[in-house]
């Protein structure tokens, strides 16, 4: 099948995605989680059901010295606020005890967690270095094995397509349904940089092969017949881990199902970048080395 | 043929060794068959062995982190300015060593001390997986925890009246904890009340013999961290190198510290700049919902290669299940300290195990349309899949490597749940490489290839 034909389709279909994720990233940014704020989260368990807002004013009118930076639900009788890190346990306590007395049913803190600011940019250098290194590895040891940069530099460009998309989708979800990032969305992308990669080299291989086999053919050939002949198995091996992901983002923890769903995302345009980002690259990059040379 | 016997009885050997190591313990059998009833808890033991010197105990539970059994995160800035800077990684060993001897009083065997480097702060980050009481934690590991044995001071206006003893007022005799062989919580013969009593080394208790007879009839003030716990007067020169400390404790305190002073003073001051309770509730709901999830998109996984590739797809997942195995009992001999982050590592590992196989698969169903005969297809498709499986998994095993951090390198992650990651994809990776090269192999050359050749 022809594939690289549709080439102009494909630029069309990621650039749109990669403009719509870039203007979600510059406008909203992220939602930040504690790992990277800084800050006290404190969460109060009540015997019964119970309303945020009537917590909130009960708060309140007893606290002034704290400003509640963020208030939320979680199920019935939980309720979660967000405080400043010089918010102490002491503090969470002293609510605690107020609470029983304001509210008719005593509430039990049941979460206390802070992290000291110093963390947060720490964590994100920490990203940049790991990402960096890790991509500058992985591209000399792609141009290494199939013998060229193309290779090397259309894998990696594949793989920042990926990662734009999934920080492109998580600004979205962000902003629109507060979901936040923390340390392991950091660990999803991560692992997305490497399935992206995993799966391209499997594509490039069948074009190394196939270009040792029958030398002389044009790469728009090579490239076609490699892409036909991974297509099977790109989606099966992509269904089985789909299939498993599904399963834990409907029915598994809540603490991991927003990492899941990146890890879901990753998934999905890891396989799609693979064919349709990294090989027309090598296709294009070849075809303007050849136009430049005459 | 041959080879594929032997290699057979290995992988029979490898299954029936990871089925003892990856069986949870306890497990209670109960079921019911023709009348018969069937009700116990088997409880199979663990390895232990001594080697030539080399010791090797594994009770072969699973280790579960902190986001997963629940607990306390503790990280402590010591300050290390004080101390000359050739010195400043060995006084870090040491307070990092005390610590753990700290941490020990809790009786938590999966807990984690580890410093870090953070720019320019030397830190240490202590994980108590099962410790709810946060603070109480801070309070006995953040303790410099340096007893003094203090006499008072005499002065002019000295009456009978009890003064409030004061560092002022006192002065060090020069015996403190650290002249303690050992320390053990335990009861006053007379009153009853919690005491903790202690052994001097046998260096010190001459010092400790001078000390009580020139004080005998005096008090002899006792101060933790400059605060005073007590000043039993002293009755008779104390010469046999033991001792007991008195004061109005219960029976928890004097075991914390009796524990304090066994584990020693911390060699630098700490400061406490990030503390984190984990709900183990918490865990322990998104624990068993992510296990049934997990089976759930496992037996899709199993349902969808047996559908698509038939008997091979069943050997496939036969190879799944012994990598499973090999998988478990590593973690338990190792031991890996299982987290959230852990298993999601896993789970990318198995997917990359199925991978392996089905580019073989399609392989082989490319070189079989070309007309090849089905064991010829199959040797040239492990060997054609070869290389992109080694070169797609050394590109993952790169990622691992960096993650990890083996090194130790300050601006890379130094945090738990990014190498817990690290560790469990690495290892599932290198399993994945064996049982799917090795193990599918194996299986294949020996039952697929009658039973297609049938078939034919």
């Amino acid at each position: 099948m022809n594939w690289m034909r549709f080439r102009p389709l494909y630029l069309l279909i990621s650039g749109a995605v990669i403009a719509v994720s870039l203007y979600a990233i510059s406008t909203w940014w992220f939602k930040p989680s504690i790992d990277f704020t800084g800050g006290t989260v404190v969460e109060y368990e009540f015997p019964g059901p119970v309303e945020l807002e009537n917590v909130k004013t009960a708060i309140l009118q007893k606290q002034n010295d704290f400003e509640i930076k963020d208030a939320a639900s979680l199920g019935e009788k939980n309720v979660q606020f967000r405080f400043g890190p010089d918010f102490t346990e002491e503090h969470a306590r002293t609510i605690e005890l107020s609470l029983g007395e304001s509210l008719d049913e005593k509430p039990e803190l049941v979460r206390f967690e802070t992290v000291g600011p110093t963390l947060s940019s720490e964590i994100l250098k920490k990203t940049y270095v790991a990402i960096a290194i890790a991509s500058i590895g992985i591209l000399l040891w792609i141009a290494w094995q199939f013998k060229s940069l193309k290779f090397g530099v259309s894998a990696i460009l594949a793989m920042l397509h990926d990662t734009i998309i999934l920080l492109g989708t998580f600004a979205l979800l962000g902003h629109f349904v507060a979901v936040e990032v923390d340390i392991l969305f950091v660990t999803a992308m991560l692992t997305i940089l490497s399935f992206s990669v995993h799966d391209t080299i499997v594509v490039y291989d069948r074009i190394r092969e196939t270009s040792k086999r029958s030398s002389g053919l044009p790469m728009i050939d090579i490239a076609n017949r490699a892409v036909t002949e991974t297509m099977v198995r790109s989606l099966n091996n992509s269904l089985t881990i789909i299939f498993m992901l599904v399963a834990l983002f409907l029915m598994g923890g809540v603490t991991i199902k927003w990492f899941v769903f990146a890890l879901l995302v990753g998934t999905i345009t890891g396989t799609y970048s693979s064919p349709f980002v990294a090989v027309p690259l090598v296709v294009t990059w070849e075809e303007l080395r050849k136009k430049m040379k005459r | 043929m041959k080879h594929s016997l032997r290699n057979l009885i290995i992988i029979f050997i490898i299954f029936v060794a990871g089925l003892f190591t990856a069986f949870p313990r306890p497990t209670q059998i109960k079921f019911s068959f023709r009348g018969i009833n069937v009700d116990r808890v088997l409880n199979l033991p663990g390895i232990s062995f001594n080697l030539a010197g080399f010791s090797f105990n594994r009770d072969l539970n699973l280790k579960l982190g902190l986001d997963l059994a629940g607990g306390s995160h503790l990280a402590f800035e010591a300050d290390v300015s004080k101390i000359n800077p050739d010195d400043q990684q060995s006084a870090l060993e040491a307070a990092k060593s005390t610590i753990e001897r700290r941490v020990n009083i809790f009786g938590v065997s999966e807990s984690v001390v580890q410093t870090a480097r953070v720019g320019e702060s030397q830190r240490i980050i202590i994980e108590l997986p099962g410790v709810r009481d946060t603070r109480g934690a801070v309070a006995l590991i953040g303790r410099t925890a340096q007893l003094d044995f203090r006499e008072v001071v005499e002065s002019k206006e000295a009456t009978d009246e009890a003064v409030f003893l004061t560092l002022q007022n006192t002065r060090s005799t020069g015996f403190t904890g650290a002249d303690f062989r050992r320390a053990r919580p335990s009861f006053d013969s007379t009153s009853g009340k919690p005491t903790v009593s202690f052994e001097t080394k046998p260096e010190s208790s001459q010092k400790f013999a001078e000390i009580t007879t020139r004080l005998v009839g005096k008090p002899l003030a006792i101060f933790l961290d400059g605060l005073p716990i007590s000043a039993p007067t002293v009755q008779t020169p104390i010469t046999g190198g033991e001792g007991q400390i008195t004061g109005s404790f219960t029976s928890d305190q004097t075991r914390e510290l009796a524990g304090l002073l066994n584990s020693g003073a911390l060699p630098i001051p700490v400061k406490l700049i990030e503390q984190r309770t984990v709900q183990a509730s918490l865990g322990e709901t998104a624990v068993n919902a992510s296990v049934v999830a997990g089976l759930v998109g496992l037996s899709m996984v199993v349902l969808f290669m047996v559908i698509y590739y038939r008997w091979l797809g069943f050997l496939a997942v036969v190879g799944l299940l012994i990598y499973g195995l090999i998988t478990l009992s590593i973690y338990k001999l190792m031991p890996v300290v299982l987290t959230l982050p852990g298993i999601a590592g896993f789970i990318l590992s198995v997917g990359m195990a199925v991978d392996s196989n089905i580019l073989i698969f399609e392989r082989m169903k490319e070189e079989l349309r070309v007309g090849k005969r089905w064991s010829d297809s199959m040797e040239s498709a492990f060997g054609r899949a070869w290389d992109a499986i080694r070169d797609a998994n050394t590109a993952t095993l790169l990622t691992v490597f960096i993650l990890l951090n083996p090194l130790n390198l300050s601006f890379l992650h130094t945090s738990g749940p990014v190498r817990g990651f690290a560790v469990t994809l690495g290892l599932g990776i290198l399993i994945s490489l064996f049982t799917g090269i090795f193990v599918t192999r194996t299986l294949m050359r020996v039952f697929a290839r009658q039973n297609t050749e049938h078939k034919a």
